[in-house]
């Protein structure tokens, strides 16, 4: 569970911190004054100060983490999530910065609706940022007032849910966000491709007599929209991507092109096809999590800056979304809670990655992505701070879950790292 | 007289032809400022006026440049012809010729169609319009007013704000104003404006106020809604508030700067009534400038050399 504490002067003594920014790791301490970083250096004393200190022996701490790529179903879904238990679910994860997908209901397409979220968030004890829809009411033929959407606070333009199938619309699209410099955020899936696969198209599939969604069906979009983006010169980001073929087309491209940048979600870094052998609807998600190789080729992908950033497409659905047979169950699987500890766990003790390099997948580079503020450490910034314990084994369980839903395929398994404290938003939590 | 025989765009058109259709444009003006308003320097030419796309202003303008000049006049409408009866541009075409003409306005909504006349006829062809390749009576009767408002075109510095992709409005004025060496910034939608800029010598911005804040004269393109459907514009409201010449916008400028548009106005959309009907304004001059640039471009691809105006 979470506890909240409201706190003028707190001290975090003595943990290992490890700024992204600058690039500096040195075990020391950070003085946050008023919700704003007051003082980091190796040693501040607080002999008759009133300072409340925090001991950070054997932890880590470092930036509040960010998640680009967040479903808080709030309006329409409130049964599923809010943006307040949202809020919540992110905090349990680490996360003081969320972006959120446009798919409620209504679809977050006019100025208005980002207005609404906006304002409805300002007081939630995260910063949460709405990325509108690219096109009306997600059906790929009408941009939105973009410009308009943006200065009512818009972060980002993305139809996520409904891929956007017109080349000639994702072209405009692409053309009219240059206006904005944001990128336009594409779930690349070809709908006639993907002939209503649920899950990855493999020979578990074909055992399980489930209908298989073909690689194909992303890496073609992928290669459409990296073409499209290049020549454009226009900011793309790739959403959720999952496989083997998409990471070869982004080696090819990214090289040219600073303004392509793509994510990759802890699911697919984590699972693959072969354990939804028991027809476990908690696995079933789009894009689908892929075979042995694939899982591979996102590792290395992440591992070596290829991949920008990690986000969770924190989905939530209801318990009688997913308590049905696979094909009626809904895609998608909450994200937020289990993030840390299942990434650190694959990515830094499993395979090899640098902690530091894992934390600039979940801070600076997705700040990056978005046009964030990325030096959370200077003197004066507003305190986001997340600590943790990059070495604790726990098994994730309902406890943990603070969303309002609990659609997980990480319950039950263990994982490894596990946030403990977090400063977002003026507040000190204890998770 | 001109070293061209007609006037299909303002790309390839000499300088000097346009340098003397303007200076001359002038002397009409003062011409339709007598009581008379006219100079019969046409009698015995014959001019079919061929639209094959709709017009309101170009067409009367015409009508009215030709019958000033004592010129006769034959109109002809595409959605009373025999095209409708699926004549080809060709036989349309051949048919009036051989009834003795002297020269032919054409609009029509196909890029071409006035340079393909040519091939056909032997009068003088006058472009009113071909798609979204030019516009050059238009072109020209900007080049007079910006010229009357500011008694020259070269080193101004001049914007034009909208649809400049599919604008043969945009496209004219931009040949004749960096002929004229007058410094250009065109400023829209990204989906409205054209990827070529550098080849074609001007600036492309999406900030208006950017536009505004330097130019002498901004031009103000119609906005057709129908882009809206095409996935070019999202909004009517979208557009007004970053690409309108609004009335706020126009009164935070620190100079006076003169507004201009060919018409038909989208009033509330890309420009403000208050604007349209300011004082800075001369899209009323434009109209009466057409006229005149017009008996100009007629007067010198048809009339005879010797007579003085």
């Amino acid at each position: 569970m979470i506890e909240t504490e409201s706190t003028k002067k707190l001290l975090f003594k003595s943990g290992r911190i490890i700024d992204p920014f600058t690039k500096k790791t040195f075990n020391g301490d950070i003085l946050v004054e008023n919700g704003k970083i007051s003082n980091i250096s190796d040693s501040i004393p607080s002999r008759g100060k009133d300072y409340q200190v925090v001991d950070c022996k054997g932890l880590v701490v470092t930036h509040g983490f960010c998640d680009i790529h967040a479903h808080f179903r709030e309006p329409g879904r409130e049964d599923k999530e809010t943006l307040e238990s949202g809020s919540f679910a992110a905090l349990g994860g680490g996360f003081t910065q969320v972006c959120t997908m446009a798919n409620t209901d209504p679809i977050i397409d006019s100025p208005e609706h980002i207005h609404y979220i906006v304002s409805k968030s300002s007081k939630l004890p995260i910063d949460i940022f709405p990325i509108g829809a690219v096109s009306k009411g997600l059906k790929g033929e009408d941009l939105t007032e973009m410009l308009l959407m943006q200065k009512n606070g818009a972060i980002a333009f993305s139809d996520d849910g409904m891929p956007i199938q017109n080349a000639q619309f994702m072209k405009l699209a692409l053309t009219y966000a240059k206006m904005l410099d944001v990128p336009i955020m594409n779930h690349a899936e070809d709908i006639l491709l993907r002939n209503n696969g649920v899950m990855n198209a493999s020979t578990t599939s074909n055992n399980l007599g489930l209908k298989g969604n073909t690689s194909l069906a992303e890496a073609v979009m992928v290669y459409r929209d990296l073409l499209l983006a290049q020549s454009l010169s226009s900011k793309l980001h790739l959403l959720h991507i999952s496989t083997k073929q998409t990471v070869d087309l982004l080696k090819q491209f990214k090289k040219k092109n600073s303004l392509i940048t793509s994510e990759v979600s802890p699911h697919h870094l984590f699972f693959i096809d072969e354990d939804v052998n028991a027809f476990d609807t908690s696995l079933k998600v789009a894009p689908p999590v892929r075979g042995k190789n694939d899982r591979k080729a996102l590792i290395e992908g992440i591992k070596s800056g290829l991949i920008d950033c990690i986000a969770t497409d924190h989905a939530p659905h209801t318990i009688e979304d997913k308590e049905t047979t696979f094909n009626d169950a809904e895609f998608g699987m909450i994200g937020l809670e289990s993030c840390f500890g299942a990434v650190n766990k694959v990515l830094v003790k499993q395979n090899g990655m640098s902690l530091k390099s894992l934390i600039e997948k979940l801070t600076v580079n997705p700040r990056k992505v978005m046009n964030l503020e990325q030096d959370l450490f200077s003197i004066g910034c507003k305190a986001q701070i997340t600590i943790f314990d990059p070495n604790e084994k726990w098994v994730f369980t309902n406890e943990h879950i603070l969303s309002k839903s609990s659609n997980s395929p990480f319950l039950g398994k263990e994982l490894i790292g596990r946030v403990k404290y977090i400063v977002s938003k003026n507040q000190f939590f204890t998770i | 007289m001109l070293k061209s025989k007609h006037l299909i765009g303002l790309e390839h058109f000499p300088v000097s032809d346009l340098n003397k259709i303007i200076d001359t444009s002038f002397k009409f003006k003062e011409i339709l400022q007598t009581e008379s308003r006219k100079a019969i320097l046409l009698q015995g030419k014959t001019v079919v006026n061929m639209f094959f796309e709709n017009s309101t202003r170009t067409k009367i303008s015409f009508s009215l440049a030709e019958k000033r000049l004592g010129a006769d006049s034959i109109n002809f409408s595409a959605s009373t012809s025999s095209v409708k009866k699926g004549e080809t541009l060709k036989d349309t075409v051949q048919n009036i010729e051989s009834m003795k003409i002297d020269g032919a306005v054409i609009r029509h909504g196909h890029p071409g169609s006035a340079l393909k006349l040519t091939e056909y006829i032997d009068g003088a062809v006058i472009n009113a319009g071909d798609g979204s390749h030019e516009h050059p009576t238009q072109a020209i009767l900007d080049m007079v007013t910006i010229k009357e408002k500011f008694g020259k075109i070269k080193g101004l510095k001049v914007g034009i704000v909208g649809d400049i992709l599919n604008s043969r409005v945009a496209r004219s004025d931009i040949f004749a104003l960096k002929k004229l060496g007058a410094e250009v910034v065109v400023c829209g939608p990204s989906t409205l404006l054209p990827n070529d800029a550098k080849k074609l010598g001007i600036n492309i911005t999406y900030n208006l106020d950017e536009v505004l804040n330097w130019c002498d004269a901004v031009i103000a393109l119609r906005i057709q809604l129908e882009r809206m459907h095409l996935g070019r514009i999202p909004s009517k409201r979208e557009y007004h508030s970053e690409f309108g010449l609004t009335f706020e916008r126009i009164s935070k400028l620190k100079k006076d700067i003169v507004i201009m548009h060919p018409g038909p106005m989208n009033r509330g959309v890309e420009i403000d009534s208050k604007v349209a009907d300011s004082d800075n304004a001369v899209i009323l001059d434009q109209v009466l400038n057409g006229v005149a640039s017009r008996m100009s471009i007629l007067y010198l691809l048809l009339g005879e050399g010797d007579m003085e105006i």
